[in-house]
């Protein structure tokens, strides 16, 4: 009886090739949309520009002319950091969420948020560290070093790391380091928790394009690896069992996997400060979007979280302008609604 | 033989598993210990003997009198029962959401209950009653907001409640931020406090509405762990079974959320202990079905331990149990990932 509905529901879909044609299109439409919020985040702001000033400042630079500065040294900067840290989040979480075959599972869990966190709080309030550049390459450590610790605790003993126990070490290390923040952060004079909480908010505002370029260094190497594993992700989505029966070697998937997970998601917490449901939620989006198959996944995954982050930053420098509000508030408080929207709406509630 | 079977009135039978009957008790004599030890500790160094009069015959020895009955039992029972009623609520969670990583937040619960407390403190400046009543009530309100919003043509599906659970709770996570970010930064840092939770100065009053409420669900939930572990083979194959699936998926949220606000009540939000007890109890008792009462008294030891870690700590540190219970709560979860 089953078999025979199965038989029926196929007949009805639309031959493959649709599909595949509508899913580029969509994906082409993505990258379009961003290219145009990216231009339209260089005209907004507290100073508003126009168009033949950002053709001049990028064509011939003045640097006695304001609006050049402000270009060059405020709106592009953040610019590329928006859309960099918001694809490495959709990019790893995609890549986390595939390999933990978890869809609670986020790039956070390998340990490097709170990693990041532990090591901004220990250095501002233990070195007196108090700049924005210093607190990248501090949160950039933080990061690596529990991704590390994690995939190295997972992996102890034998048959390598299963997915279950890096999201259990992964977990455990998480709240051994946010309890260490915690306690650092309530033992510190209250100067501490204000560097802090202005970190943890999570925004792309003042930092620098050094900061972008090691950004879209690490970014880059992130990105191939995952290109490299993403047809393996596929078969790891079936099971260990049916991977290992086609040939996949897990073992070496889940440690590119998490080195990938690293490379983006600790570079993009050194640089935007943790910002935790954009990863969570662009590869669900990616998938009502594509369907299961990991590599359109990762590709949606990363443009729209990029889309995300960048109209999340726009949005915080209007709403309450001159001030701002940090994009990892604006990325809860309006992508949180957004995704229960779809929940509700469409088909990516569907199990 | 894997399972013992007790008639203690004749009729009525129970099947326990044997490992984990030893594993329940080597808990639960752990827990008479960190209890004994807790007594003990203080401003005020107590004897066992002194102790043991306080509790039997109390009127010998009027100050340590109070400082046991007044001072010290509440502590404990309300470290015991909160850390019981979280390690139940984890349980529940995790079958219902066939998730490891579930807890009382994936149904938004403690992000929920977060928010009331932040909008007390930052906003009103209230006092420990109210920050709490309002946590209750908005942990509960926000529960109920994520279950009505993962229902969709009366079926609610564990994959779409913790989506509208992850994003309800990013909404409220964010509201948070901001309310922390920008507020007066004095009452950031008593909002910090409250959210790292606390055993200090807890009275009878704390104990009694806990124990009240512990002895009056657990049963509920021993009677709904049958009902969860067919449902957790799936919902087709539980209706198949005569069993139905949304009435009794109500009934289990409900109750794991009533446990965790009881938990949330006494002692503010105490992280971690839902999320590692079922898990810890998983590993000790290595049985099929799910462990409510392992996780409940694994729960409990994990919050006394922390308690007792706390009292011992060197150079004065400020050391909330809530994190305390995270730091060690941390490190047994990864010495037993780790060792298998």
């Amino acid at each position: 009886m089953t078999r025979v509905q199965g038989f029926t529901a196929s007949a009805t879909e639309k031959p493959l090739s649709v599909v595949r044609q509508a899913r580029a299109l969509w994906l082409f439409a993505s990258i379009a949309l961003l290219c145009a919020v990216a231009a339209l985040s260089i005209l907004v702001g507290s100073r508003s520009l126009t168009g033949s000033a950002i053709g001049a400042a990028l064509f011939a630079f003045d640097p006695r002319n304001d609006s050049h500065l402000v270009i060059w040294n405020l709106r592009i900067p953040r610019l590329v950091i928006a859309v960099l840290a918001g694809a490495a989040l959709g990019a790893s979480g995609a890549v986390m969420q595939a390999i933990t075959r978890n869809p609670l599972a986020e790039p956070g869990l390998l340990g490097v948020n709170a990693g990041a966190a532990a090591a901004v709080i220990l250095g501002v309030a233990l070195g007196g560290i108090s700049s924005i550049q210093h607190y990248v390459w501090l949160a950039f450590l933080g990061a690596g070093l529990a991704g590390i610790a994690v995939f190295g605790l997972a992996a102890q003993g034998g048959r390598g790391p299963d997915p279950l126990r890096l999201i259990l070490a992964g977990a455990a290390l998480s709240i051994i380091l946010a309890s260490l923040t915690g306690i650092v952060l309530l033992n510190a004079p209250s100067s501490v928790l204000d560097a802090f909480r202005n970190w943890a908010a999570g925004s792309v505002d003042g930092r620098d394009l050094q900061v972008g370029a090691i950004l879209a260094v690490s970014v880059t190497c992130g990105v191939l690896i995952c290109a490299t594993i993403a047809s393996n992700l596929n078969a790891v989505a079936l099971g260990d069992e049916v991977g290992r029966a086609l040939g996949v070697d897990l073992r070496r998937t889940l440690m590119l996997a998490c080195l990938a997970v690293m490379l983006l998601a600790g570079s993009a917490t050194a640089a935007a400060g943790p910002i935790g449901f954009v990863g969570l939620m662009a590869p669900h989006l990616a998938r009502s979007i594509a369907g299961p198959d990991q590599r359109w996944v990762l590709s949606f995954s990363a443009v729209l979280a990029a889309l995300l982050l960048l109209v999340a930053d726009i949005i915080g420098r209007v709403i309450v302008a001159p001030s701002e509000v940090a994009a990892g508030i604006v990325t809860a408080l309006i992508g949180g609604p957004f995704f229960l929207f779809l929940v509700r709406r469409t088909r990516i509630g569907r199990s | 033989m894997t399972h013992v079977v007790i008639r203690p009135l004749g009729m009525a039978s129970f099947r326990l598993h044997r490992r984990s009957l030893w594993v329940g008790l080597l808990l639960l004599v752990s827990i008479i210990l960190l209890a004994v030890l807790l007594l003990q500790t203080g401003t005020m160094a107590l004897s066992v003997s002194e102790i043991w009069t306080s509790l039997i015959a109390p009127g010998s020895h009027p100050a340590a009198d109070r400082i046991i009955i007044r001072i010290r039992l509440p502590r404990l029972l309300t470290a015991v029962l909160v850390g019981g009623s979280l390690g139940v609520s984890g349980t529940i969670f995790q079958s219902l959401s066939r998730n490891p990583l579930g807890s009382p937040d994936v149904i938004g619960f403690t992000t929920g209950a977060a928010t009331g407390a932040i909008v007390q403190i930052i906003l009103f400046n209230a006092g420990p009653l109210q920050t709490s009543l309002a946590a209750i009530v908005s942990g509960m309100v926000t529960a109920g907001l994520v279950f009505v919003l993962a229902r969709k043509s009366g079926t609610t599906g564990s994959y779409r409640l913790i989506l509208a659970g992850l994003g309800l709770g990013a909404v409220l996570s964010g509201v948070n931020t901001v309310l922390l970010v920008m507020g007066n930064l004095d009452r950031t840092a008593s909002a910090q406090l409250w959210l790292a939770g606390s055993l200090t100065g807890r009275s009878w009053s704390h104990v009694l509405p806990a124990l009240i409420g512990f002895a009056v669900l657990l049963p509920a939930v021993v009677w709904h762990a049958r009902a969860l572990e067919v449902m957790e083979t799936g919902d087709d194959m539980a209706r198949q079974l005569g069993i139905s699936t949304e009435s009794r998926r109500l009934g289990a949220i409900l109750t794991a959320v009533a446990l965790a606000a009881l938990a949330t009540a006494a002692a503010g939000p105490i992280a971690f202990i839902a999320l590692a007890a079922p898990q810890l109890a998983r590993r000790l008792t290595k049985a099929p079905n799910l462990p409510i009462i392992t996780a409940a008294l694994t729960g409990a030891l994990l919050l006394l331990a922390a308690d007792y870690l706390g009292q011992h700590l060197p150079f004065d540190i400020n050391m909330p149990i809530g994190l305390t219970t995270g730091l060690l709560g941390g490190i047994y979860l990864l010495w037993i990932v780790v060792r298998r």
